[in-house]
């Protein structure tokens, strides 16, 4: 078959004009790219306004299939809870009178708890829960792993705000407009979470792999071994992130790195947390007086 | 006075219709990343650009060379590329398209497969460069994606065949 050619322009010189002038054009709009590239490494806030912007008029769209989505994930838990209802509720009682003991104790070592935390003085920080909001798409398409979130300024949700789910870290907020969020994932390429094991309080940092894995590497001194199953929580350091946050869990022995499965799931079909930071950053210093008053 | 010769067997006038739908369709196929799925790894062909190409290749005059740039621009905005990378991509990618339209003499199904593939894999590699740390482990996943959206350009040549021509009488 020929090629279903482009019509040529032949002698007309106005036409060749045109094709000549349209080459210059793709190759300055590729130019061009290459500008706005750069730029957006050199100084990566340049473009929030126009994603958000964007954002802002898409994220109903995707509200509205993740609604739908809930619906039919919903049905067939439905029809099993209809039909096992009965024998649950004879189980779940068993298991009330059963537990009524280890409640009474638990209730008792919550006082003892906090009078004793009185006795040492101690002072908690909790994290703090800006908004609850759902996740509702993502960068499926790109090596990059960004969520968007329902929730923006309007709901107090700012740059820089970690963002958790009931099982752990999600990651934390990247971009805001007035009612959307853009979220960094905790399995993304260029996420760093200060972390710290669980067993011993050997703290690490946690970095996203890109294939939906975390890489745990020691913090302080090397050759650490670790063990399949070792949990990493947050530690707090850097002041971002609150301590305590389950991050991921290590999937097999291995010595310096080891490879660990992401504790949160951000597709669950669950809300999701934005919380304040930790220890907020330091304010900055005032310009010199005098040097404004010349 | 120096229009060129039209004769009956002269290429029929593109339809303004197929101008129309072809930037827009490509504009909804980058939208794709609106799916209600927050996925932890790249798996998503990339639609905008597999209906750039199909577009390209299936009607070479529908699509003006510079539309790589602004439609690129719309990727960016969506996608989660740093912005002007589909920009510089897309636009690079349709030059050379061109370029090898005018070497290229006799034109099959399988020569276009083999075209688009190249592009897709040219802008998804490209994109991955840029993108993300060259440590970062998503190299498998960007196989499977290149593979996957290859495998589908047929489906989205028809597709874009089949909205070229309902509109033609």
């Amino acid at each position: 078959m020929a090629p279903p050619r482009k019509p040529r322009p032949g002698f007309s010189r106005r036409a060749q004009f045109g094709l000549f002038l349209g080459y210059v054009a793709a190759a300055t709009g590729a130019l061009i790219g290459a500008i706005v590239l750069v730029l957006s490494f050199l100084h990566p806030p340049a473009y929030i306004a126009a994603r958000g912007i964007l954002r802002e008029a898409t994220t109903p769209v995707s509200s509205g299939l993740h609604w739908v989505r809930r619906q039919v994930a919903d049905i067939p838990p439905g029809v099993g809870g209809y039909f096992g209802v009965m024998g649950e509720n004879r189980r779940l009682k068993a298991e009330r009178e059963a537990e009524k003991k280890l409640l009474a104790r638990a209730r008792q070592l919550v006082i003892e708890n906090i009078r004793l935390r009185r006795l040492l003085q101690l002072r908690d920080r909790e994290g703090e829960t800006v908004a609850t909001a759902r996740l509702v798409n993502a960068t499926s398409a790109s090596t990059r792993r960004f969520a968007t979130l329902n929730a923006g300024l309007w709901q107090g949700v700012r740059a820089g705000y970690p963002v958790r789910g009931p099982e752990g870290l999600i990651g934390r907020v990247l971009e805001v407009s007035p009612n959307t969020a853009r979220v960094l994932l905790a399995v993304d390429p260029e996420s760093i979470i200060p972390v710290r094991r669980v067993r011993d309080g050997m703290p690490a940092i946690a970095t996203g792999r890109g294939d939906g894995l975390i890489e745990v590497r020691v913090a302080g001194i090397a050759n650490m071994p670790y063990r399949a199953g070792d949990v990493f929580v947050t530690s707090g350091a850097g002041g971002l992130y609150p301590p305590g946050i389950p991050v991921a869990r290590v999937m097999r022995n291995a010595r310096d790195t080891a490879e660990a499965r992401p504790l949160a799931n951000p597709d669950a079909l669950d809300f999701a947390q934005v919380q304040r930071p930790y220890l907020l950053p330091p304010a900055r210093p005032a310009p010199p007086e005098s040097a404004a008053k010349k | 006075m120096n229009e060129p010769l039209r004769s009956a067997f002269a290429e029929p006038e593109p339809p303004r219709r197929s101008r129309r739908i072809a930037p827009a369709t490509i504009m909804l196929g980058s939208l794709v990343t609106l799916l209600p799925v927050v996925s932890t790894v790249p798996w998503l062909p990339p639609l905008g650009l597999m209906l750039l190409v199909g577009w390209r290749l299936v009607r070479p005059d529908v699509l003006r060379v510079w539309a790589g740039a602004p439609l690129g621009l719309f990727d960016d905005l969506v996608s989660g590329q740093p912005l002007g990378s589909a920009m510089l991509l897309w636009g690079v990618s349709l030059i050379v398209l061109d370029m090898l339209d005018m070497r290229l003499v006799w034109r099959d199904f399988w020569q276009d497969w083999l075209l688009a593939s190249g592009t897709i894999a040219f802008c998804l590699i490209g994109g991955r460069l840029i993108a993300s740390p060259l440590g970062a482990h998503v190299d498998t996943a960007l196989a499977l994606q290149i593979l996957l959206a290859s495998a589908l350009y047929p489906l989205v040549s028809r597709l874009c065949f089949a909205l070229d021509t309902k509109g033609r009488p």
